[in-house]
């Protein structure tokens, strides 16, 4: 599994750190997100789909 | 149209909006009607313009990530929601009513400001004013207005430190925005309520900051951004009015409404009582229940849009209801109950897109402490009135209710 952040897109409403803390940050400047694990363990998925999920700026995706 | 063809079909005439409640803690019947039977509505707004009225969870959300969809309020037949709110958007624009690529340009001033861990650091003194304020409303013992008394007085509290605002100012500006956040305030006045707030009060707190800055998010912007000309000094009183509204009012009511839902909802409040980490799921479920921004977002596309067996022309009107969103069965299985236990954390009470709110994470750690050591400590807490007795803001652009009389055993 890897996962994709586009940081363009992102407009730093952080849900996806509260979803994934261990996957996903924020930049401290800006609020940006940063990708903390690319490949994370399959036991992450179900948090990564949530992140997918509630992220409002479609910033993130999943590749198997 | 004939007054037949309206009868014998609900939804094929233009309806006035907003629509009033029935109950004060849900949307209003006809717009679950309309989400199951005309998920794209035409409605007549009070300027007498039409819109499309969207009411399902995923319409909703397609339309708010549409880069079609545009936020801008200048252009002509804008759906404004209130003569204030119009004014105060065309005067003062800020970065919600701004597109791709100024938006990304000027929320990113912010966007550090509020991140996960920068709220994180701020939980103790939110901890510390909850707790003050519970010590008071004991010590003083029952009744109590919980409104006044508690849920308005964190989150002024916390943006007056972020801020660095004087809170002895929270009268005069609470005031203000309640005025133009009001749809029943008339124009002049509004417009005299933002210039004074804007202008003159606003205006008079740069300057202050401008000749000594202080360790606040105001001085922040003042150094880094006003001083070097990222921004003008209407740009930054847009930026400051618009926190400075919309980071009080909208989290004040979710935190009174949530506690209504609880009161009404007793077993759903004893549950919470019994197992306390059910917080932040309790805390979604009330993002989900009970919007605050119950008129929708405000939106006009800029291209036609098939969506749904329909086209939204260029130069249309878009009201994307979140609320009604919310209450979508397809996104939450039955989603007119309220139930903390439910995982609601793709709720859009802070809308979706790229303007989802971007005070988000103070809002959540603002609601998971107050509710939660609200009902810790005062686990008997109940409505001193019925609930039916108490005064909602239906008129206003962030619903609400102005005060909620409790009692407890002491
Ligand atoms: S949820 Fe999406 S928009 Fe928000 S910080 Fe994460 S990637 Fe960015």
């Amino acid at each position: 599994m890897r996962v994709l952040i586009e940081q363009a897109r992102c407009c730093g409403a952080g849900q996806c750190v509260l979803a994934a803390p261990d996957i996903f940050d924020q930049r401290e400047e800006d609020g940006i997100v940063i990708l903390l694990q690319e490949n994370p363990p399959e036991e992450s998925r179900a948090d990564v789909l949530q992140a997918i999920k509630v992220c409002p700026a479609l910033a993130i995706r999943l590749e198997d | 149209m004939s007054e037949s063809a309206v009868t014998s079909c609900p939804f094929s005439g233009t309806r006035e909006y907003p629509i009033k409640r029935s109950n004060p803690l849900d949307p209003a019947p006809e717009l679950a009607e309309m989400r199951a039977a005309e998920p794209f509505a035409k409605v007549r707004l009070w300027t007498g313009q039409d819109a499309w009225l969207v009411t399902r969870y995923d319409d909703v959300r397609k339309l708010l990530t549409d880069p079609r969809v545009s936020a801008d309020n200048t252009l002509p037949n804008f759906p404004g929601a209130t003569p204030g709110m119009l004014a105060v958007r065309t005067k003062y624009p800020s970065f919600i009513t701004m597109d791709v690529p100024e938006h990304t340009q000027f929320r990113r001033m912010l966007t550090g400001e509020f991140a996960v861990k920068k709220i994180e650091a701020l939980k103790p003194r939110i901890q510390q004013v909850v707790d003050e304020r519970i010590d008071a409303i004991l010590a003083k013992g029952p009744p109590s207005d919980i409104v006044r008394d508690l849920t308005l007085a964190l989150p002024i509290t916390m943006i007056c430190d972020l801020l660095g605002v004087p809170y002895e100012d929270q009268d005069f500006f609470h005031a203000k925005a309640d005025l133009i956040t009001d749809s029943r305030t008339p124009p002049d006045v509004s417009s005299k309520a933002i210039q004074e707030l804007c202008d003159v009060y606003i205006a008079g707190l740069i300057e202050r900051k401008n000749l000594s800055p202080t360790d606040d998010l105001l001085s922040r912007l003042v150094v880094n951004q006003l001083r070097p000309g990222h921004l003008t000094p209407i740009q930054l009183i847009g930026i400051a009015r618009l926190l400075l509204i919309a980071g009080h009012d909208t989290s004040a009511h979710t935190m009174s409404l949530g506690i209504l839902a609880l009161l009404e909802n007793p077993e759903q409040k004893q549950a919470l009582i019994d197992d306390p980490t059910l917080i932040n799921s309790t805390v979604e479920e009330i993002l989900r229940y009970v919007d605050v921004t119950h008129n929708g977002r405000r939106r006009i596309a800029t291209a036609d849009i098939e969506i749904g067996g329909h086209v939204i022309r260029k130069g249309e009107g878009i009201i994307a209801h979140n609320a009604a969103a919310n209450r979508d069965a397809d996104a939450f299985p039955d989603a007119d109950k309220f139930r903390i236990q439910r995982d609601a954390r793709h709720h859009i009470a802070f809308g979706y897109g790229i303007h989802q709110c971007l005070g988000q994470p103070l809002a959540r750690a603002e609601l998971q402490i107050l509710i939660g050591t609200l009902f810790r400590r005062i686990p008997s807490l109940a409505l001193a009135a019925p609930i039916s007795s108490l005064e909602f803001k239906e008129t206003s652009f962030v619903y609400g209710v102005e005060r909620i009389p409790v009692t407890w055993e002491s």
